[in-house]
């Protein structure tokens, strides 16, 4: 029965225990029921991965109804793919979140936050999952207004400012994405996306041409494409993401940075290739040819912004964007190596912002803080997390063996493939500059000395640390195994242009 | 004659739109935002949809109304002109999405047209033909939202679950141990003072919560449901009050139990699903409930479009208690320092010379 209905469990499991925390009211106990409907999550998702791989796309009735009338649950490999990058980040962040969590936000509210990332948690999820547009929009509603909560819980007064601009931006987008689905709903009648594509490509009721052709439909595609945009923190609609993964609590900077820019990334291609495949959006608008050069002017700018960071969160919060940029990169070349480069970059991001974000917290939890001045040396008396940090810099910045080296390459070869020689030359210089902003956080934790008469240092708790190792390692272990990642983000890339050919 | 009325009211939502731009006093553009959401609501009454009309009316009218309100009061309500150059910049991003909200329209269908593919696609023909049939329902907005949809209805009903619980995170009053001293201008609420205001609005607020009850329990025959009889339900306690005072208000309502409801309703929807899956269906299969399908239809509905009334309800006046009682201790403090200044004053007269 749990294999029958693992689909929708998966949502729901972690929807449910949300308001259950809430009852509970204690935050010990609401944070296990929080891990324990995270881990069950992340047991389906492995599951589900498994049977997607063997036999295809997984489909559920909900209600009982069958599509158009009532809405699906369409789980394709892509779909899969980003489920499993969500639930395992969840998985390695919850047990860390215990003890940081009493560290940086005031325990009365510990229910609550618990219950907020359990609902982000499964409004991500619900989008990974969906196969009707309207219900997408249902789900990124979710996840979006339990982040702005997540962001403003700490007790930083900083964060409610960047929150509060996260709101009106995020807000925007999302209403672009349901404008976007509004006008498709007018010219098809349908929200369940493939009846939309089908019907995309029909006739007209009037004969002249295919209704995508239509000036309505191409409108519908560029609200929905710069509301994702928008979600995805693509130059130049980032300004919200660097202030609110600085101030956000810890645990809270680590889960969104590692799974929410992903889970936009998926909406793009929803958008892209399963509600309009067929109608090659890439030739209705002028998308590849605005998408590269933003993204390649966004990777280049932030990474160059991260180095004049003083603060380690916003630094990294920079390389996210310029890391964002590399993925849109791959999408905008709408090839197959590109997007199969696009995903793989999409786990291998996940593992080293995670990693890294972790590692800044354990930081965190013994500095207090996270300027670049104060934390001169810390790293030395900081093993293990200094340990992590490391790996997690060097698979940023793509050395040989580690993750991020696996991504970048087949990036640079979908791009090469296509002779984008410029292109190529500026990822390159990007990574170049990566170089010097990982390199400077890394000189001022571990060659640094602590300045004179400093408070002796202890590692972080064990609990903290455990988690932060385990993917420190994942980026190792994808950088050296690299085999099977590769292999399921070029199956899941295929599978996407399939439904785009007649 | 239908056109006219709708003309009229367009219009008036246009020039209220304007106003409520260009005023620099934000009282004002409370108070127009108001009237366009009434507006709004009968316009959408003119447009056969009075499920959403009531919802407009309860809350763009009356409690966001309130809540705008509330927070001028701590924040002041006047604003300084922006600069220019920020205000080209916006001019010029309003002009090119208005531009390309005009063009999509350029090929869509006009309005009530019975070609459009809103219209001639089959599922409009199940959900207007089969529907009534296969559900025994009269209202067919009713098994579209709660069973057909009724997954998206879940959705929605976590929206208003994470807006509760993001509130009472945010500007949630903690248990105090140490209670601020009681002002003596607080005791008594605000429009208690003013007897006409009381004495009619007493009268209505058992009607309205009466009202919620009946929206609540009558969704299968006529326009309403769970979200409906959410809203005006708080909506009446809204009323009480700013009548009596939110520590009036508390002492009737308490916020843990509120809290504790909120989570309650998302719980008992979520409940129904996970049983359909255990009597063998699919998550939300009503059919499951009873040994008539049809009837497992009507259980199912009435016991969600109850879970999503009681945490509408329950999350609706969270928000309310939550702001009132933010700018009561606001307000409480800042009487408390200035009466201890004029303390202070008193005491010492030579300083202050």
């Amino acid at each position: 029965m749990i294999a029958e209905h693992a689909i929708i469990l998966v949502v729901v499991l972690p929807l449910l225990v949300a308001p259950l925390c809430v009852l509970l009211g204690r935050g010990t106990l609401a944070w296990g029921a929080a891990t324990l409907a995270v881990w069950s999550s992340f047991g389906l998702a492995l599951h589900l991965l498994g049977r997607v791989l063997e036999e295809g796309v997984l489909r559920y009735q909900l209600g009982g109804w069958a599509p158009p009338v009532g809405i699906e649950y369409r789980l394709d490999l892509a779909g899969a793919l980003v489920m499993t990058i969500v639930t395992a980040i969840g998985a390695v962040v919850l047990p860390y979140s215990f003890a940081s969590v009493r560290r940086e936000i005031d325990e009365h509210r510990h229910a609550w936050f618990y219950a907020c990332l359990l609902l982000c948690f499964a409004g991500l999820l619900g989008i990974t999952v969906t196969g009707d547009a309207f219900n997408l929009f249902v789900s990124l509603e979710i996840s979006s207004l339990a982040t702005y909560v997540l962001v403003s819980i700490g007790r930083d007064r900083r964060a409610l400012t960047a929150a509060f601009r996260y709101l009106l931006l995020g807000t925007v987008g999302a209403t672009f994405y349901l404008i976007g689905v509004g006008f498709l709903y007018q010219m098809t009648g349908t929200l369940n996306m493939e009846d939309m594509a089908r019907i995309l490509t029909e006739a007209r009721p009037d004969g002249l041409g295919p209704v995508h052709s239509t000036k309505t439909v191409r409108a519908a595609l560029a609200f929905l494409t710069v509301g994702t945009f928008l979600k995805i923190a693509l130059f130049p609609l980032h300004v919200w993401l660097p202030n609110v993964y600085a101030y956000a609590p810890s645990v809270v900077s680590a889960f969104l940075s590692a799974t929410a820019t992903k889970v936009a990334i998926l909406v793009l291609l929803r958008v892209f290739y399963t509600v309009d495949g067929k109608a090659t959006p890439f030739d209705a608008l002028p998308i590849a040819d605005t998408m590269v050069p933003l993204a390649i002017v966004g990777a280049l700018v932030a990474s160059f912004v991260a180095i004049y960071q003083r603060d380690v969160k916003r630094l990294l919060a920079y390389s996210s964007i310029a890391q964002v940029g590399y993925m849109a990169i791959g999408i905008g070349l709408a090839t197959q190596a590109g997007l199969a480069a696009s995903l793989l970059h999409m786990i291998n991001h996940a593992i080293m912002k995670g990693t890294l974000f972790l590692a800044v917290g354990c930081i965190v939890y013994r500095v207090g803080q996270t300027r670049l001045e104060g934390l001169r040396g810390v790293g030395r008396e900081m093993p293990l997390t200094s340990t992590a940090l490391v790996l997690g810099g060097l698979s940023l910045i793509g050395v040989p063996l580690t993750a991020g080296f696996v991504s970048k390459w087949a990036l640079l070869q979908a791009v090469l493939a296509d002779s984008h020689w410029i292109v190529a030359a500026l990822i390159l210089l990007s990574s170049l500059l990566s170089i010097l902003y990982v390199g400077q956080v890394i000189h001022v934790l571990l060659l640094r000395k602590r300045p004179p008469g400093a408070a002796p240092i202890q590692e972080a708790p064990l609990w903290m640390v455990l988690p932060t190792l385990v993917l420190a390692i994942g980026n190792l272990w994808f950088g050296i195994a690299s085999d099977q990642a590769a292999e399921v983000s070029r199956q899941a890339a295929e599978f996407l242009i399939r439904e785009v050919a007649p | 004659m239908g056109v006219a009325i709708d003309i009229i009211l367009l219009l008036f939502l246009l020039s209220i739109a304007f106003a409520a731009c260009v005023t620099r006093n934000l009282f004002s553009a409370a108070m127009l935002f108001g009237i366009f959401s009434l507006i709004s609501a009968t316009l959408f009454v003119v447009l056969d949809a009075v499920d959403v009309a009531m919802t407009e009316a309860a809350v763009g009218t009356g409690v966001s109304t309130i809540l705008i309100l509330i927070t001028l009061a701590s924040t002041g309500y006047r604003v300084s002109p922006r600069p220019a150059g920020r205000q080209v910049l916006a001019l010029a991003v309003s002009v090119v999405l208005g531009a390309t909200m005009v063009y999509g329209t350029l090929d869509m269908p006009s309005l009530g047209s019975p070609d459009a593919p809103v219209h001639t696609h089959p599922i409009a023909q199940y959900y207007t033909e089969v529907s009534p049939v296969e559900m025994g329902i009269p209202n067919m907005v009713t098994p579209l939202l709660a069973s057909y949809r009724g997954y998206d209805t879940l959705g929605e009903t976590a929206v208003v679950f994470t807006a509760g619980i993001g509130v009472l995170a945010l500007i949630g009053r903690r248990r105090r141990k140490d209670p601020l001293p009681i002002v003596e201008e607080f005791r008594e609420g605000g429009a208690n003072r003013h007897r006409v205001l009381r004495v009619i609005s007493k009268q209505l607020i058992p009607p309205i919560l009466l009202y919620a009850c009946y929206v609540q329990a009558h969704g299968d025959f006529g326009p309403g449901g769970g979200f409906q009889a959410g809203v005006i339900f708080a909506s009446g306690l809204m009323l009480f009050m700013l009548l009596f005072g939110v520590e009036h208000a508390r002492r009737i309502i308490r916020p843990v139990v509120l809290e504790k409801l909120i989570a309650l309703g998302l719980l008992i929807y979520g409940g129904v699903g996970l049983v359909n899956i255990l009597q063998g269906g699919a998550f939300l299969d009503y059919r499951t409930l009873a040994h008539d399908p049809q009837h497992g239809l009507h259980y199912g509905i009435l016991t969600i479009e109850l879970g999503v009334g009681i945490t509408v309800a329950a999350v609706i006046t969270t928000i309310i208690y939550s702001f009132a009682s933010h700018l009561r201790d606001h307000v409480m403090q800042r009487t408390l320092r200035l009466r201890q200044g004029a303390d202070a004053a008193q005491t010492s007269p030579e300083s202050g010379a």
